[in-house]
């Protein structure tokens, strides 16, 4: 097969890290090569260096055979080289036809009807539900991220690069995106797919290049590198503990005390509902996307404005309507959003860290500076946070490290209650992992969590009890033996089985 | 300055290396232009007290009513990401408010005094209030907000001082807008320094620091961990009117005098150029006050600079906007990037230095 | 929570309302007073009843001048001297014109005008001429034919610096050199006031040490001299061309132990004649105040009562000049302006 883009020795530092340490990269025309890797591992960086938004501070590039300089991302887009970040980059305030077109008319002024017409032709041929009039900012996440690709795929690029495209598509619409992905490849469109989802890779992709601490650890065929094989070449250690965490007692758990207890809660986001939750467990929301898990807990930690119901607290009545309530109750909340409502980007790991801590102090009782230190080299350490120092703005940090960050931030309020909204999403197996065995630790101390994860499966491992929810509404809650897969699917999607179940 | 200089600025100055850079342009070109500019002198004043003079010193004292307004703006643009234009405005009711206290007492003490610089500062807090009622609750933009304070903040203080340009007369005045017997350095500089010292001590004793930035960086986590927003924004215009209130008294005590058009005219342009030449983001978040001090200093240098050139004052305003243009230009992300690869190129050529922070 | 924010909205409702009255009143500010005075009475026929006058005028915020001004006129054309006036301030040509010709759509006697430009006046002029309103131009002139209006009470800018450097010609110094402080650069004031001296300074009679506009700040005055104290240069006059500014010069003297005023090293000049500049020149701190005066209304009055007839289109106001050796507390009553 013919190479269509070759990256041979790429460096590229930033201050105190040494992000790429002369890593190849070679894709073929027509294929979809997978970029793997822990977070941290370089797998964005390389894709920011290829892209133009960051200059490498040595190695080279050639496209088709020719050595090319990249040093702007009009510079990538003129050389045919298209990109879907991860985090979506479009403008949520214009319409989805200007964000298609935007910063690529060419020269000659496009009438904006002209464009909308083809916008409307390209979402149709690609399936994507939305208007071209409509504004961006209205479209749900999965669809923003969708017009992200179809802005990609008409610039009739020769590179496509997808990074983590899948993160907040639902299973038909990564099906879709799929088929899309497949196409383009029979047309010799060379596809970079970065994702932490490891199906996905398996599903899709014809080639593997797996990044490790900044290095490459080799390219392989996906058909010869089995999955075990993958996750212990990121990871760089054998990984024997992904098959099960822990069993659920069943028994014993019905014996614990029920600390917190809500009654037609409802916000201006989540209708009525009823949940509780003991001491020591570990729950979760299931659902689709859109489906209110995020609202319901939102609701809990008071963080849209709450509308009505009663919530109790170890039995006592208690009134949380805004988010410094809920903390006083003891309750911690890790957003969804870990970029809108979680870092503050620019100021320290430890400033990030004591955060909420300091706030539950209060205005008029900062935390020294030295006990600050003190606590975030604690958390940098217990969580292995990897970073430069502890007054590394947290903005720098690979995404897995900032969510540690969030999460030490909650920890160290040493709370009752900790509620984990997508813990894991878009950060790396090893990490998602030790995520996972850090709720599961911290329920055997007592600590009730509620854990949401798109990832099915990740909930499967660690919740003893799922709540499920579809349109906005608590469809089912599973426990013990229904604790599977197949239970969950068909409680989502409204098998008659699962309710019965239920009663 | 040599190339060892510059890198060891970029390393520890962070945003302050701008500010600091400025002032060490000037100092260097006043020293190749005339060295005698920096001469400072002691003098005997007409009420007999020893007192330091000279360009520093009329520079230095000169900045101060800038100075304590860049503090509050810093905060204020911190949390709002947006800045005061009223402060001007604002200052010229603070400083008739002190005067009218003072014109309605029976004889001018050092309670009276008082009395009027907290009366002073408390119409100063309340439009400050004004300001950041509109900005943080109704979420308007704070120039357009403030807008309307300084459309109309100088026809208020024309109403409380009656018409005309009432003047005070009094040695506790004098002492406060010049010197104090005894004391040989310009009572504003020192006002200067005790509010630099009070907000100093404001954000060691609570957490207004890591709260203002916080809400300025991201609003949105900062109201997911609990912190009022809205309250912090408000409590910077308050903390801003105070300020005002302290420019505004030390402006009218020079004098002796509230001239409602005049006072601290123009000052809220000098007073934002400050706080960006500070290398604080307008755009809000991280901030340090010192940089906004420093900035006034530089300002304040430039304008003493182009005097002592003997720069028509007509002119002196072209030529500030063009240096100030050349410092904010210097000091933006765009440069301050291609400033850093430049750097970090000639490291790279050099195989003896290690690369920085390797490990 | 929700008390506290009912209370902000209070708060923002009554400031929003006070502001907003502020604004209003900038641009209609004696409306109200002017309206109870003429709505009292019983329209009566102009032969019999008050003389009814129209001032139109910059608002009396402008300066202390103009507050003076207003306060003049308000004072000489009351009720009780038999008139009925009805004012109308702003600073805006269009508006200015706008009222004079609602003047003229009332039916006043007499329009009086001090406009804020000097252009554009014609059409109303010529329809106060239609309908047999007189017209009266005070403290600035309008570019219009002279038959359109029946004199013009102003100052004459440059004759009040003459009498300023005539005044300081007569002090015999031996050298004269002199820290000029000027106002805002192109406004009449200024232009006046700057002229006679730039003449000294090119026949060589007098030194210019540093001429600079402070627009009328105080405090850039103040930074004006300190910057000329610094540089060690010697001067021996400051010629401030208003009170504030020389106030500000001062204030630089007396910081740097540099003598001033009456038997001091430095001759103190300033303008406007402000009652607490006239004090500070009784107690010797300065050396002259000129003015450039504000009271017009007494000229008029006596042109429209016939106690006086105008000798010619153009009456120029008497300008004063006050020496501080001169000075008594009579002056400062009759001619400070403010308190």
């Amino acid at each position: 097969m013919q190479n269509i883009l070759q990256m041979k020795g790429i460096v590229k530092r930033f201050p105190g890290v040494l992000a790429l340490n002369g890593v190849d990269f070679t894709l073929r025309k027509g294929e979809i090569h997978a970029l793997m890797g822990e977070n941290g591992a370089g797998k964005s960086t390389l894709i920011k260096v290829l892209t133009g938004v960051y200059q490498m501070d040595g190695g080279e590039i050639y496209l088709a055979g020719n050595k090319i300089s990249i040093g702007s991302p009009q510079d990538a887009q003129n050389n045919g080289i298209s990109t879907v970040y991860q985090e979506i980059t479009l403008c949520p305030n214009l319409t989805v036809a200007e964000n298609m077109f935007i910063g690529r008319e060419s020269g000659s002024w496009v009438q904006q009807k002209e464009y909308e017409k083809r916008a409307d032709e390209i979402l149709q041929k690609l399936g994507i539900p939305a208007r071209s009039g409509q504004q961006l900012g209205n479209c749900s996440l999965a669809v923003q991220q969708m017009v992200a690709i179809a802005r990609a795929v008409d610039m009739e690029c020769k590179v496509l690069i997808l990074d983590e495209p899948t993160s907040s598509l639902d299973d038909k619409e990564v099906q879709m995106l799929f088929d899309l992905m497949r196409s383009l490849r029979s047309e010799g469109v060379g596809i970079i797919f970065v994702t932490h989802f490891l199906e996905q890779v398996y599903e899709v992709s014809d080639r593997i290049t797996v990044l490790r601490n900044g290095e490459l650890v080799g390219e392989y065929l996906t058909a010869e590198l089995p999955q075990v094989e993958l996750v212990a070449k990121m990871i760089g250690k054998e990984l024997d503990e992904l098959s099960s965490l822990h069993e659920v007692d069943e028994t014993k758990e019905e014996k614990k005390e029920i600390f917190y207890e809500a009654k037609d809660l409802s916000s201006s986001e989540a209708m009525p509902f009823d949940f509780n939750i003991r001491k020591g467990e570990v729950n979760g929301f299931t659902g689709l996307l859109g489906s209110g898990r995020s609202e319901s807990v939102r609701a809990i930690f008071g963080a849209d404005k709450v509308n009505g119901g009663t919530v109790k607290i170890n039995g006592q009545q208690v009134k949380i309507t805004k988010p410094i309530e809920a903390m006083k109750a003891g309750i911690g909340y890790l957003a969804e959003d870990r970029k809108r409502d979680g870092i503050i980007a620019e100021l320290s790991v430890r400033e990030n860290i004591i955060l909420a801590l300091q706030v539950m102090n209060g205005f008029f009782k900062p935390i020294s500076r030295s006990e600050s230190e003190a606590f975030a080299d604690e958390y940098i350490k217990v969580l292995n946070i990897k970073t430069a120092s502890r007054e590394t703005p947290v903005g720098s940090l690979s995404g897995g490290n900032q969510q540690k960050v969030i999460l030490a931030r909650w920890l160290l309020t040493h709370p009752d209650y900790l509620i984990l909204d997508e813990p894991t999403r878009g950060i790396d197996v090893g990490t998602k992992l030790e995520i996972q065995k850090l709720v599961l630790k911290l329920a055997e101390e007592g600590v009730s969590v509620t854990f949401i994860s798109s990832e099915v499966e990740e909930m499967l491992r660690t919740c003893s009890r799922l709540i499920v929810m579809r349109d906005r509404h608590v469809v089912g809650e599973l426990t013990g033996k229904d604790l599977n897969q197949e239970q969950v699917m068909k409680t989502i999607a409204g098998g008659e089985a699962a309710d019965e179940q239920e009663k | 300055m040599s190339k060892k200089n510059d890198k060891k600025f970029s390393l520890n100055l962070g945003q302050l290396t701008i500010p600091i850079i400025a002032i060490l342009l000037l100092v260097l070109f006043n020293l190749f232009r005339d060295p005698s500019f920096f001469y400072i002198g002691i003098a005997h004043n007409n009420d007999g007290n020893i007192v330091l003079s000279g360009n520093l010193v009329s520079i230095i004292n000169g900045a101060s009513e800038l100075a304590v307004l860049a503090i509050g703006m810093t905060l204020v643009t911190a949390a709002c990401g947006g800045q005061d234009i009223s402060v001007g405005a604002a200052a010229a009711i603070a400083g008739s408010v002190f005067v009218k206290i003072l014109k309605s007492v029976p004889s001018i003490n050092g309670f009276t005094v008082l009395v009027a610089f907290v009366s002073a500062c408390i119409v100063a807090m309340i439009f400050g209030s004004f300001n950041g009622t509109l900005v943080a609750v109704f979420k308007i933009q704070p120039m357009i907000a403030t807008l309307i304070l300084y459309t109309c903040g100088r026809s208020i203080a024309y109403w409380i001082n009656g018409g005309a340009t009432p003047t005070v007369d009094s040695p506790i005045i004098t002492a406060i807008g010049s010197f104090i017997p005894g004391i040989p350095i310009p009572t504003p500089v020192l006002i200067v320094v005790a509010v630099a010292i009070a907000f100093k001590l404001l954000f060691h004793f609570t957490s207004l620091e890591l709260f203002t930035q916080s809400v300025g960086i991201n609003g949105s986590a900062a109201r997911l961990n609990g912190i009022n927003a809205t309250f912090m924004k408000l409590l910077s215009f308050i903390l801003l009117g105070v300020c005002v209130a302290v420019a505004g008294s030390i402006g009218v005590s020079r004098l002796g005098l509230i001239n409602h058009e005049t006072l601290l005219l123009d000052v809220e342009m000098d007073t934002i150029l400050a706080v960006a030449i500070g290398g604080n983001n307008l755009g809000g978040g991280k901030f340090k006050i010192s940089g906004s001090i420093i900035g006034a200093y530089v300002i304040q240098m430039l304008t003493i600079t182009l005097y002592a050139m003997k720069v028509s004052s007509t002119d002196v305003k072209a030529y500030k906007a063009i240096v100030i243009i050349l410092l904010v230009v210097i000091g933006s992300p765009v440069i301050k990037a291609k400033f850093a690869k430049l750097t970090a190129k000639s490291k790279f050529g050099q195989p003896k230095q290690p690369a920085k922070g390797a490990d | 929570m929700r008390k506290f924010k009912a209370l902000l909205l209070v708060v923002v409702l009554t400031l929003t309302m006070v502001l907003g009255a502020c604004g209003s009143a900038a641009n209609s500010g004696s409306g109200s007073g002017s309206g109870s005075q003429g709505g009292d009475k019983a329209p009566a026929k102009s032969s019999d009843g008050p003389i009814k006058v129209g001032v139109v005028n910059n608002p009396p915020s402008e300066s202390g001048y103009r507050e003076a001004n207003v306060k003049d006129m308000e004072a000489v054309f009351s009720a009780a001297n038999g008139y009925e006036l009805k004012t109308f301030y702003n600073i805006k040509n269009d508006e200015q014109l706008q009222a004079a010709q609602g003047f003229i759509t009332e039916g006043v006697d007499y329009l009086l005008i001090s406009a804020a430009e000097t252009t554009g006046w014609d059409e109303v002029l010529k329809k106060a001429k239609e309908a047999g309103i007189k017209v009266y131009l005070f403290d600035r002139m309008i570019n219009v034919d002279e038959s359109l209006y029946e004199a013009a009470v102003v100052s004459d800018m440059s004759k009040e610096g003459e009498t300023a450097v005539n005044w300081l010609l007569a002090q015999n110094l031996p050298e004269y050199k002199v820290i000029h402080i000027q106002g805002a650069m192109g406004s009449d004031a200024q232009i006046g006031r700057t002229g006679a001296l730039d003449a000294q300074f090119e026949s060589g009679k007098m030194t210019k040490v540093v001429q600079q506009t402070a627009t009328w700040d105080e405090a850039e005055a103040k930074k004006i001299v300190e910057s000329v104290i610094n540089s060690g240069e010697d001067f021996n006059v400051i010629y401030a061309e208003n009170d504030g500014m020389a106030k500000g010069a001062v204030a630089a003297l007396d910081e740097h132990g540099i003598t001033h005023g009456v038997n001091g090293k430095v001759i103190v000049m300033g303008f406007d004649c402000n009652k607490w500049a006239l004090r500070e020149l009784k107690a010797g701190a300065w050396n002259y105040d000129g003015q450039c005066s504000p009271f017009q209304a007494q000229i008029i009055s006596d042109l429209i009562k016939g106690v006086k007839t105008a000798s010619s289109k153009i009456i120029i106001n008497e300008e004063k000049g006050f020496d501080a050796k001169e000075l008594t507390d009579d002056d400062i009553n009759t001619y400070g302006l403010g308190e």
